[in-house]
């Protein structure tokens, strides 16, 4: 009796959460199945629910028209602003984590800078990127993308290396190593874990942003989603490349994300929760 | 190793703190290039936005002698502008209550062993990690009126033909936005709450039990008090990325029909960069950024975020 109630139980549960589960990803899959389908099959009515064969022009056309590029813009973009974040970023967490650098009001200022609404931070750096000639160019998007990604990797790596035991690093300084050796060769090394998940996230906030491009480009360097809204407009024939597009800039996204599992909660929730 | 020669000496329990002057250096040394690029966007914005609020300039004319307060008090009387406040307000109070509970649903139904458990919650993190503009973008399709599966869906419903202009009609729109948002987020609560409760001791919902509790009765009397941080930090960062929604609404209705679901940051940069009334706007984002402020540095110091 016991066994047959937790075995219907257990059944529910599942059934509760495939349903779940199935709601959130439809989304997801349309976005898929739009991108694989013909014209036709696009705006047929009824819809149609799944395209009838991976055919992938939807896909060549994006690279046929040189629409691809913008996704190699946010590459760029992104790529290059992450690197520049992290190595400042974790120097100064490192000086916060251990020596306590300006005391816990630094380290809440710091954050606060995370919160305030891009389009805020994005108006006065307009004004500033016009006279300096930086609107719609690389260094402009990642010299803004380097200082909003900041806050957040001080943030976290600063957890991260809290984490580090201090007796390593103790011990190093006692074999002569300098702070900096320290610092490269051993707090870096352990706490690569954090480091790397880190730099995902910060990859993905770049990544993902829209807010910051659509002030700042134009069309030389025009990032994915500033593309994608690019393609909304009276006509709807473009909705095979909004999909195509769309899946281009987010399934690599999905397939670093999974690699990271352990870090998830950590990285999204500004390192609160250690998941 | 370049530098090895140093001698031994049984320090090893001192705080490295006390290693004196070439520590000071180092330490403002390694914060010092992140400190100057940060001011970038923690100080140059609000010192500029301010002087430029206090001028007249738009896209007509160049005026940069100084008007006191005069955009400060224009906007007071913009009723544009408090409708833009009551729609973001109307957003946050509808969606975060909603993400919140449907996540600590989606928390408890997962707390459980349950076979595959890792598979559902590896999928369930991807609309969290999409980008908010293509998530707006997917709703869009989602919610088309013809070609869309959700009229479909309901026509099924109902057995009758729906179609719903769910980005026009104005009774539609909000529902429509609110969609889109809380499948977005309602999995960033369902992640936080879920590594909350798997971290709640079981000795102490066991013993509730044993005292006759019901599972509600636990659930609010033990486990919510010992989740209760979490949840605040959880609120505090969705309640912020709500406050300054954009990108979903946006994808869907760019703000319209109209200026029906104007959200706080769609009407700055309306402002800003449609209409080129710099001045006018910068006086928005100030006012933006004084009363944010005064909330994150409330809230932070409310919450302690991870001392």
């Amino acid at each position: 009796m016991m066994r047959a109630d937790r075995g219907l139980g257990l059944a529910l549960r599942y059934l509760a959460a495939v349903l779940v589960t199935a709601f959130f990803l439809f989304p997801i899959y349309w976005l898929l199945a739009i991108s694989f389908k013909t014209p036709d099959e696009i705006f047929a009515y009824p819809p149609v629910w799944v395209p009838g064969s991976l055919q992938l022009s939807n896909y060549q056309v994006l690279f046929k028209d040189g629409d691809y590029v913008t996704v190699v813009n946010s590459l760029v973009v992104a790529g290059i602003s992450t690197v520049l974040a992290m190595t400042l970023g974790t120097m100064c967490a490192y000086s916060i984590a251990r020596f306590r650098t300006g005391g816990d009001d630094f380290a809440l200022w710091i954050i606060s800078n995370r919160m305030i609404p891009p389009i805020v931070i994005v108006f006065p750096v307009f004004l500033l990127y016009v006279r300096l000639g930086w609107v719609d160019t690389y260094v402009g998007l990642i010299v803004l993308y380097t200082a909003f990604s900041l806050p957040y990797v001080i943030w976290m790596m600063r957890g991260y290396i809290q984490d580090v035991p201090l007796e390593l690093e103790e011990s190093a300084l006692v074999d002569g190593c300098s702070r900096w050796q320290v610092f490269t060769r051993i707090v870096l090394p352990v706490a690569r874990g954090g480091l790397f998940a880190t730099a995902v996230f910060t990859f993905v906030f770049a990544w993902n942003d829209f807010v910051f491009a659509l002030v700042l480009t134009r069309n030389a360097v025009t990032t994915f989603p500033v593309q994608v809204t690019h393609y909304f407009g009276g006509q709807s024939n473009f909705w095979a490349k909004i999909a195509a597009m769309s899946a281009l800039g987010t399934v690599p996204i999905f397939i670093v994300v999974a690699t990271l599992q352990r870090f998830i909660v950590r990285g999204i929730s500004l390192g609160a929760v250690k998941g | 190793m370049a530098v090895t020669s140093a001698p031994r000496v049984e320090v090893a329990h001192a705080p490295p703190r006390s290693r004196g002057v070439g520590d000071r250096g180092f330490r403002y040394a390694m914060i010092a290039p992140a400190v100057v690029v940060i001011l970038l966007i923690g100080l140059f914005p609000l010192v500029y936005t301010l002087i430029v609020s206090a001028q007249n300039i738009t896209m007509m004319e160049e005026d940069t002698s100084f008007h006191g307060l005069m955009h400060y008090r224009a906007l007071l009387a913009d009723t544009r502008f408090w409708q833009a406040v009551l729609h973001t307000l109307l957003f946050l109070v509808i969606a975060l209550p909603a993400q919140l509970v449907l996540g600590l649903l989606l928390a408890l139904l997962f707390l459980e062993r349950m076979p595959g458990k890792q598979v559902f919650v590896a999928l369930l993190v991807l609309p969290v990690v999409t980008s908010p503009i293509i998530a707006g973008a997917l709703w869009r399709l989602l919610f088309d009126n013809r070609f869309g599966p959700i009229n479909q869906i309901l026509s099924w419903l109902v057995g009758g033909e729906v179609t719903i202009l769910w980005t026009v009609n104005p009774g539609f729109v909000y529902p429509a936005i609110l969609i889109a948002e809380i499948w977005q987020w309602t999995p960033f609560m369902f992640l936080l709450l879920l590594a909350a409760l798997a971290s709640v001791d079981q000795s102490l919902t066991e013993a509730a039990k044993l005292d006759g509790a019901g599972f509600w009765t636990t659930f609010f009397r033990v486990t919510l008090p010992i989740i209760k941080p979490v949840v605040w930090i959880a609120l505090l960062i969705r309640g912020l990325d709500l406050f300054r929604l954009f990108d979903v609404v946006w994808g869907l209705t760019q703000g319209g029909p109209g200026t029906m679901t104007e959200t706080v940051s769609i009407y700055a940069y309306v402002l800003a960069f449609k209409q080129f009334e710099t001045s006018y706007a910068a006086a928005l984002a100030v006012v933006i950024i004084v009363l944010l402020s005064a909330a994150v540095m409330w809230a932070l110091r409310r919450v302690e975020i991870a001392r």
